[in-house]
């Protein structure tokens, strides 16, 4: 080849590189702003927020598109809710399904839905209900007390084999403790159509919240004898209702499954309450967070959940609307008490060190979204159990070295276990996260390696089923309004996560869960969220605003913070 | 036969423009000397060796630093300022730093994957060229299933068994690249069995272990460094292809570009550069190995001796 | 021609029976055993159990084998642990978006790369040839991801062309009797779909077709060159024969050859870039699907891939030959 030949093949792409990489490469992006104030000033906050998203919802034009879609971030697992508890199936479940009980609008407290009214007896066993008149399903199978007992008694008597499995019916497992006579639940009778009284055979207090949960929507009985019922030993998942036929009471109802691609619905004519806005639905899945952000620049999608921190500045630069949920979540570092590194975390002051080097505020700051709310307990302050003077752990390298110093661990070394590539509402950037907490922890002298695994199901296997971990990030977003829906979750036993035996706090928990009235358990919750800060098995960081990216065009959108966002108020506009 | 009768045998078959007395070797090297391409190439080649042995020395930054305080946080990214030439990372590691270190990665992981395959594949063809046979057919079928499947999907059937180490990266990618050094040392074998100066000694009475190992296989070194090279740059974009699909090993503190590229896709939006820069250092050091690969194959090409 | 087509079909059994070992060999190397890689995590022991039992996990290694070997004859490659779905269906389900994306892009790489190839072999050391040279280096050693992305930010997000995702827009509810969404637009009189589907294919398309195309323009390019410098074609200039028809009938002829087997063999590679192409461009075919069952470990998944995968490579592989047999009878001769 001559010279003037490799001037050319070579100079061209050399040039034109650097060309680009100069276009490129000048740029930076803006500092983001900072978080602050008390918890429960930022809770309220948050709140008034969200009902102003109420209000425009009420005033939102009508007309508008005939298709909303939504991008989901996993395929749903199954079209019957009973069977499943991710994110992504419920999304979809909400807009096809409705509970006797559902949620007060930007709060987590239950309010009336197919049942108008409810009133518990003395002994917190059993609950009647009034039912709303005038509902039916989609397949035109009235909705009455009847339905009612058919659907609860469908629940409680799985089959054996995969139906009964935690892994499938996993809050009928957790809640009811298990099938048939062994459950909780013990009756259900009618009184007339409106009318129906259920039964427990143990107080459950969180018994009337948890019916807004989508697992114990109520179903068609029509349908689920039809199609979704299987013998002993069957998948209940490859049903033809579970895949091809879900029908419910909601606002929208099943078009079709296009599995791993989207989901299709359409509205429900004969709907008992306010007509959906828009005839379509559909949710596709994208499950790459880049490519969803992507999507929605580009008007290929109007919106999508759990937008990245990161996103946010260009969302907005590029007119995009970011809605914040008001947190019911709770984001925290976990302590192994017994880690098969055997590094010392079951020593007090070596996890009041630790609690002292972390500066909530850096790592709200640098990498949590706007307006998250820093935590000082397990929960936000929105659940009714909340304390507001348990012990906190100010930020104090000094502290920190000297408790360390004292422990005798001043070379102390962990690992730090962080999933990698998963983003959860409560924890948007693990890895960021992670790396924020390190650097703290590496100012007191503390040596940290991190360990990074595949959320799942390497993550959640490493820290929930093996000693192999001391400490590591986690989070929870409440189901309802309920403390036992977060201690309870985390404390209610020795589990592997955690590493304690601490007989006090179990039994406390137990104790509490056991009390029939509500307002009754509260103080026994604010006692034992006191003693849990002080036995500090972890440290509660922040409860994390979710924020969804919507289209420029698109209202009505309600946020909610249990997720239960039903999308018949939303206009996507011209 | 000495070795240095048998290339002179071999040249004169071969019917080069040699000068008397001029191995294959000197005749080539000239002749790369003349071609702009290789000049290119080794010097591409030679200054990713360069930063890729002397990392240490180059970087202002140790390559596990991060800035956490105020420059940079996973919501904004800096460009290119004083003290961070080419910006920050999404992890708040100095952007060249990294890339520096990740020549180094890149370096180790080539240079073991083609060592690997080299060895096994030049293994395995010269038992099957050399003895002919029985073992032929075997070795071939066994190399031919290890061809059906394509290389990525191969690299990711080992990586699955050897839970994402670095090692198993680089075995991965070195199990790909057998079948391509078997079929080479097995075609060379078999087309020099059939030359004259093997058939000579064979007459002259010389083992057979002699002949493969002295004679024949260095006169398969050429084609062979040539694979090797060009593999090189194969190695480097199928590491960063296995980064993409999440089988690069679980830090993501090790420097490698194909992590940098996968991380810097997600912030895209807000800083187009963190993708841009590792993916164009793949391509260059890629480019690299191919002319030179390339400009050596055609320098020891018979047919261009004319 | 037809023992040679024999041939070459027997060939290819040996190696089809040795990937159905190695397969074998690898399930049961899965770090927890075989059993914990078939089965779902969060399985029962009952659960267990059972797909033991159905897998044979509990008899001697020979029955296991046939086992094996019967199921995957009978195409019963198991259920996904993620979704449940047998992975035989989800395959084909999945099978007609990376055989659309696939066959465009080798288009694309054919169409362009051909015709530039011969242009730069014809015209050695020109403007032209440095140019095609230069680009086509540059094509082979960009990954195909990086170039997929960067096309994803620069047209659709800078741009506003294009799309990003997908392979026709959200909510169209088309109709799709075949699975091949072009096909399917013309089918069923559907213009609109018909384009939507175009247009959503063009970026994956190109990003897909870089390699094979910087391929194919260098073989030709080559295979050009050098044929032009071959006796017969100065013979036949000699003779006076229209440059085109010695173009015709000569030169292209002779070099298709080193063309069509390139061309054939680009599919290896094609299904490779596939896997990365179809993840950024959230394209939902079996490549995207192999990307989320590394993710996922889903090995009944990996396990099936492998095999499908390996068998067209294998058909594809077999096709070249025979083609390569049809047009020059001399490699028919043993």
């Amino acid at each position: 080849m001559s010279a003037r030949h490799l001037r050319r093949s070579v100079l061209f792409p050399a040039v034109a590189s650097v060309a680009v990489l100069g276009l490129v490469a000048c740029g930076s992006s803006e500092p983001p702003p900072e978080a602050d104030g008390d918890v429960e000033e930022q809770s309220t906050e948050a709140e008034g927020e969200c009902q102003e998203y109420v209000e425009a919802a009420a005033e939102a034009p009508e007309g508008g598109d005939d298709t909303f879609i939504f991008a989901g971030s996993a395929d749903p697992a199954t079209m019957n809710p009973y069977f499943a508890n991710d994110g992504e199936t419920f999304r979809v479940a909400r807009q096809m399904f409705e509970g006797l009980v559902g949620v007060e609008p930007c709060s987590a407290d239950p309010a009336p839905l197919l049942a108008t009214d409810w009133e518990t007896s003395e002994d917190g066993l059993s609950t009647t209900f009034t039912l709303q008149e005038g509902v039916q399903f989609h397949d035109g199978t009235p909705f009455n007390a009847q339905a009612v007992c058919d659907n609860f008694e469908w629940m409680n008597n799985q089959p054996a084999g995969p139906s009964q499995s935690p892994a499938n019916s996993y809050y009928w497992d957790k809640l009811y403790k298990g099938y048939g006579d062994d459950s909780i639940y013990e009756s259900c009778e009618t009184d007339g159509d409106t009318g129906v009284t259920i039964s427990l055979n143990q107080p459950f207090a969180g018994f009337v919240p948890s019916l807004s949960l989508p697992a114990f929507s109520m179903q068609s009985p029509t349908a689920i004898a039809q199609n979704g019922t299987v013998q002993d030993g069957g998948n209940p998942m490859t049903t033809e209702y579970a895949t091809n036929g879900p029908v419910g009471t909601g606002p929208f109802q099943f078009e079709s499954w296009n599995r791993g691609q989207e989901v299709t619905l359409s509205a429900f004519d004969g709907y008992w309450g306010e007509p959906a806005e828009t005839q379509n639905i559909v949710v596709p899945t994208i499950s790459d967070l880049g490519a969803r952000r992507d999507a929605l620049l580009a008007g290929e999608i109007d919106g999508y959940d759990l937008a990245a921190p990161g996103d946010l500045p260009k969302l907005e630069e590029e007119g995009m609307q970011l809605v914040n949920r008001p947190p019911f979540n709770i984001l925290y570092l976990a302590f192994n008490q017994s880690p098969s590194s055997g590094a010392p975390l079951d020593d007090l002051m070596v996890r009041q060190a630790i609690a002292h080097a972390i500066d909530k505020e850096a790592v709200a700051n640098e990498t949590l979204p706007p307006g998250s709310a820093i935590a000082d307990q397990f929960m936000p302050a929105s659940v009714a159990g909340y304390a507001d003077d348990v012990t906190t752990y100010e930020f104090d390298p000094e502290r920190a070295e000297e408790l360390l110093a004292e422990a005798g661990a001043e070379d102390l070394t962990l690992d730090f276990n962080y999933p990698t590539d998963v983003s959860r509402p409560y924890m948007p950037d693990p890895v960021a996260t992670m790396n924020v907490i390190s650097t703290q922890l590496e100012d007191v002298g503390i040596t940290v390696n991190p360990v990074g695994d595949a959320w799942d199901p390497d993550y959640l296997e490493k820290i929930s089923n093996s000693s192999d971990h001391d400490i590591h990030l986690l989070g929870w977003t409440g189901d309802y309004n309920d403390t036992d829906n977060f201690l309870g979750v985390f404390f209610g036993g020795e589990t592997k996560e955690w590493g304690f035996d601490n007989p006090e706090i179990f039994d406390a928990l137990t104790e509490a869960r056991g009390i029939p009235v509500p307002e009754e358990q509260i103080p026994l919750y604010e006692d034992l969220t006191r003693e849990v800060m002080e036995f500090l098995p972890g440290v509660p960081i922040a409860s994390p605003v979710p924020t969804l990216a919507l289209g420029e065009n698109v209202s009505g959108y309600i946020p909610s913070p249990v997720n239960d966002e039903v999308w018949s108020s939303v206009v996507v506009g011209e | 036969m000495s070795r240095h009768e048998a290339t002179a045998v071999a040249t004169t078959i071969a019917g080069g423009d040699e000068g008397p007395g001029e191995s294959l070797w000197q005749g080539a090297f000239k002749r790369l000397r003349r071609n702009p391409m290789a000049i290119v190439g080794a010097f591409i080649v030679a200054l990713f060796i360069l930063v890729a042995v002397f990392a240490p020395l180059l970087t202002p930054y140790e390559p596990e630093s991060r800035e956490w305080t105020n420059l940079s946080t996973n919501i904004y990214v800096q460009g290119p300022t004083g003290e961070h030439p080419l910006g920050i990372d999404a992890f708040g590691s100095d952007m060249l730093t990294q890339l520096i270190y990740g020549a180094r990665q890149s370096m180790i992981i080539g240079v073991v994957s083609t060592g690997i395959g080299l060895s096994i594949g030049a293994f395995l063809g010269l038992l099957a060229g050399g003895l002919g046979g029985w073992f032929d057919t075997i070795i071939m079928r066994f190399v031919d299933v290890l061809l059906s499947i394509p290389s990525l999907l191969l690299a990711v059937s080992v990586a699955a068994l050897i839970a994402e180490s670095q090692f198993g990266l680089m075995l991965a990618i070195g199990l790909a690249q057998v079948p391509i050094f078997a079929r080479l040392l097995r075609g060379s074998m078999m087309a020099q069995s059939r030359s004259d100066y093997v058939l000579a000694g064979r007459a002259l009475g010389l083992k057979r272990r002699t002949l493969v190992l002295n004679h024949m296989l260095p006169n398969s070194l050429g084609p062979t460094i040539v694979q090797a090279t060009l593999n090189l740059a194969t190695a480097t974009i199928e590491v960063a292809a296995l980064s993409f699909l999440g089988l690069g090993g679980d830090k993501p503190y090790v420097a490698e570009w194909g992590r940098m590229v996968v991380e810097g896709e997600g912030k895209i939006t807000i800083a187009p550069w963190l993708p841009f820069y590792p993916g164009v250092c793949i391509a260059i050091t890629a480019l690299g190995f191919t002319l030179l690969g390339e400009s050596m194959r055609t320098a020891l090409d018979p047919k261009q001796r004319r | 021609m037809l023992r040679y087509a024999l041939r070459r079909i027997g060939l290819m059994i040996p190696t089809l029976v040795g990937l159905s070992v190695l397969l074998f060999v690898w399930v049961r190397l899965l770090p927890g055993g075989p059993e914990r890689g078939l089965v779902p995590p969060g399985a029962s022991p009952d659960d267990i159990d059972r797909i033991s039992a159905v897998y044979g996990f509990d008899k001697p290694i020979h029955v296991q084998f046939l086992t094996y070997v019967k199921a995957l004859a009978s195409g019963d490659f198991g259920l996904s642990i993620r979704t449940n779905d047998p992975v035989f269906s989800s395959f084909f389900d999945r099978l007609p978006a990376t055989i659309e994306l696939t066959v465009c892009a080798l288009v694309l790489a054919t169409v362009i790369g051909i015709p530039l190839g011969y242009v730069a072999g014809r015209r050695q050391g020109s403007w032209l040839d440095s140019a095609v040279v230069s680009a086509s280096l540059v094509g082979v050693v960009t990954p195909v991801f990086v170039l997929a992305i960067g096309l994803k930010y620069v047209f659709p997000l800078e741009l506003g062309l294009f799309f990003t995702q997908g392979r026709e827009s959200r909510g169209s509810q088309n109709e799709h009797p075949t699975g091949f969404y072009l096909l399917d637009g013309i089918i069923t009189g559907n213009l609109d779909a018909f384009t939507d589907a175009t247009m959503h294919l063009v970026l994956p398309s190109v990003a897909l077709a870089s390699i094979p195309l910087a391929i194919i323009v260098r073989i030709t390019r080559a295979a050009v060159s050098e044929v032009i410098h071959e006796d017969y074609v100065r013979t036949a200039q000699a003779k006076g024969l229209a440059a085109s028809v010695i173009t015709r009938r000569h030169v292209l002829r002779n070099a298709m050859l080193p063309v069509i087997t390139t061309v054939g063999l680009q599919l290896g590679l094609l299904l490779s870039g596939a896997v990365l192409t179809e993840t950024v461009f959230s394209i939902n075919g079996i490549g995207s699907y192999l990307f989320d069952a590394i993710g996922n470990r889903d090995y009944p998944v990996l396990q099936g891939y492998i095999v499908f995968i390996a068998l067209m490579y294998a058909l594809v592989n077999l096709a070249v030959d025979l083609s390569y047999g049809i047009i020059d009878p001399r490699v028919r001769v043993p």
